[in-house]
């Protein structure tokens, strides 16, 4: 019998730390397929973050790294610059990236860091116990803003996507979702055009997924989907937020200075 | 190999580290260690190396974990208020047994402080600097030849011992222009970087981390195997330069640029008849304990001065060395003043009697 679908071979056979029905297992797997299908599991780095997703590097056949929290994308930098052939993938959340990690977020976007990001939204702080990230929506209730997030106080949820595709250097800066198979499907063509612009040379690739939090949002699965679709879409529109990709250029009209040789002249002690 | 040529401070630890096959530099602007950033962004591309201006001295140590992860050598540098941004990440770098050298060229504290020399940062360098129980290496050059020579040693250590390596110089050291005859590429035998990842071609995927959550006393295990490692150091790494003590009733212990000083002044005593003279840890950590130890114990020693520029920090690891068998002194200056070498002597004349 022919077999239809199986485990990805680039996620190990392990048992998952996330509740039931979280996001953050299926956009494991499609990254996992994409992996698979690019036949890029031996030259895959995954550079994890703190946070729910902090074992991310368990759960797949490929070498892997923890960061410090926020920093995933200094760490990408440091790796891709010393290993410009490998794949690089940073998995992050919404404290990690958009909180603690905005400088180092910002500054690898701007150079146009040849590496793929993907950023796992769910207006929430999950590891720790529900607090209000920058992500969170106005209104809502989380354990650090038990009344709903005031925005007059705690200003309002940042827009990352928004943010990044201004820049002039990142290559694709796209915003999808999980909360149905007809936007994982989506999500997967754009975690798929990430890695392949990266492995293009094109440059900084960010793909930010809107997903659940079923447990610190205090929903069932199957309400917080909806939840998804009902109050997080609206405020976070999905789509392709930039594509330079076509230009195939890390950054169109960057001028790139080639380093001069100049001899070191050193005054010489007789 | 063998001409002399003279360089600043900043620039020599530079070419250290490019002999020592350091090829990538992360590091963000902070004076006064500016020359080390803009040396290495002009000679970095010279050898086939990469030189990124990092957007925080935060950036710097986690890019360096980054090119540390691919097996690459790298180093970052700063003076003391950006190595304490980095102290996070040298703690996550000794936890995962990551090799990376970092060089502090000390500034005035604390705070802002001010841009002049310092050795105030003793302190946070061999006593760990960040949180959990680890210890760094800690070099601590005197003069421009050095600096450059340590560079090639720390890159040795770092990947010897997988730990994270700061050459602790001072503001003054790092300014300075002076002689040297560049140093000769090591000939250690370096373990091969079997942690490295480049993709898992071939071979079971790894992982580097600093984490270790499940069984129950996995950390606790990870910790005994850290501390025996650096039991391991102490044993092996322990360097100081003895200088004028065999016959000296006043022990002066001081590094970096303060033992320069102490010098001239061990001079100036000798010849008006006080004999004295100089232990000089090059490695603050390991502490040359048994060294100081020894000498405590010796019925020709009077007493000890420790000299530094701060206000009494080695002097610490001095007083548990000597333990109570004689008395220990301070003399100190800092913050861009340097130890005068005429209150130490009187400092001396006082202590000999």
């Amino acid at each position: 019998m022919k077999r239809l679908y199986s485990r990805p071979e680039s996620l190990k056979d392990v048992e998952m730390s996330y509740c039931p029905g979280c996001g953050h297992g299926i956009i494991h797997k499609l990254i996992a397929e994409v992996i698979d299908e690019l036949g890029i599991r031996e030259k895959t780095i995954i550079v994890g973050p703190v946070g729910c997703s902090v074992f991310i590097y368990e759960y797949y056949n490929c070498d892997g790294t923890e960061s410090s929290h926020g920093r995933a994308q200094a760490v990408a930098t440091g790796m891709k610059r010393a290993l410009p052939d490998r794949v690089i993938v940073t998995y992050q959340g919404d404290g990690d990236l958009a909180a603690i990690g905005t400088a180092e977020t910002i500054h690898a976007a701007n150079r146009g860091e040849n590496f793929t990001t993907v950023f796992v939204n769910n207006a929430i702080y999950g590891m720790t116990g529900g607090q209000m990230a920058p992500t969170t929506l106005p209104g809502q209730k989380t354990t650090t803003s038990p009344f709903g997030r005031d925005t007059a106080s705690t200003g309002y949820p940042l827009k990352v996507c928004e943010i990044l595709s201004r820049f002039e250097a990142p290559a694709y800066v796209e915003r999808t979702s999980v909360h149905d198979v007809k936007h994982i499907l989506k999500t997967k063509k754009a975690i798929r055009k990430g890695i392949e612009y990266q492995m293009k040379g094109f440059g900084y690739s960010f793909v930010e997924v809107l997903s659940m939090c079923p447990t610190n949002w205090g929903m069932s699965p199957v309400n917080a989907a909806k939840w998804v679709a009902d109050a997080m879409i609206p405020y976070y529109p999905l789509g392709v937020y930039k594509d330079r990709g076509g230009e195939g250029e890390r950054a169109a009209g960057a001028e790139r200075i080639e380093p001069r040789k100049e001899p070191v002249v050193r005054e010489k002690v007789l | 190999m063998s001409e002399r040529v003279l360089m600043r401070g900043n620039e020599a630890l530079c070419e250290g580290a490019i002999i020592a096959g350091c090829r990538y530099y992360f590091g963000y602007p902070i004076t006064p260690q500016n020359e080390v950033p803009a040396y290495m962004s002009r000679r970095l591309p010279e050898v086939g190396g990469c030189f990124l201006q990092a957007e925080s001295e935060i950036g710097s140590i986690n890019m360096l974990w980054g090119a540390s992860c691919a097996g690459k050598r790298a180093m970052t540098s700063s003076s003391s208020p950006g190595i304490s941004l980095m102290q996070e990440g040298i703690s996550y770098l000794a936890g995962a047994e990551l090799p990376a050298v970092v060089v502090n060229i000390m500034r005035g504290g604390p705070g802002l402080g001010n841009i002049s020399s310092s050795q105030s940062d003793y302190f946070q360098a061999t006593k760990g600097g960040g949180h959990g129980d680890y210890r760094c290496i800690v070099l601590a050059p005197s003069t421009v030849q050095e600096i450059a020579q340590l560079m090639v040693d720390a890159f040795d250590l770092a990947d010897v011992y997988r730990t994270p390596v700061i050459v602790l110089g001072d503001g003054v050291l790092g300014q300075m222009t002076e002689p040297l005859v560049l140093p000769e590429p090591s000939k250690r035998k370096i373990p091969k970087k079997d942690y490295a990842l480049d993709g898992a071609k071939g071979r079971e995927a790894r992982i580097i981390r600093s984490v270790r959550l499940t069984p129950d006393d996995a950390l606790e295990k990870h910790n005994f195997h850290l501390q025996e490692k650096f039991r391991e150091i102490e044993r092996n790494e322990v360097r100081c330069e003895p200088y004028m003590l065999d016959d000296a009733r006043i022990v002066i212990v001081s590094f970096g640029m303060s033992s320069r000083v102490s010098k001239a002044a061990i001079h100036t005593a000798r010849q008006k008849g006080m004999k004295v003279g100089l232990l000089r840890p090059v490695t603050l950590w390991p502490f040359p304990t048994t060294a100081v130890e020894e000498l405590a114990k010796n019925p020709r020693v009077k007493a000890f001065i420790d000299v530094e520029m701060n206000f009494g920090q080695m002097i610490e690891d001095v007083k548990l060395a000597v333990s109570g068998r004689k008395e220990v002194r301070f003399y100190g200056r800092t913050a861009g003043m340097l130890p005068d070498e005429d209150e130490l002597l009187a400092k001396i004349a006082e202590v000999y009697g």
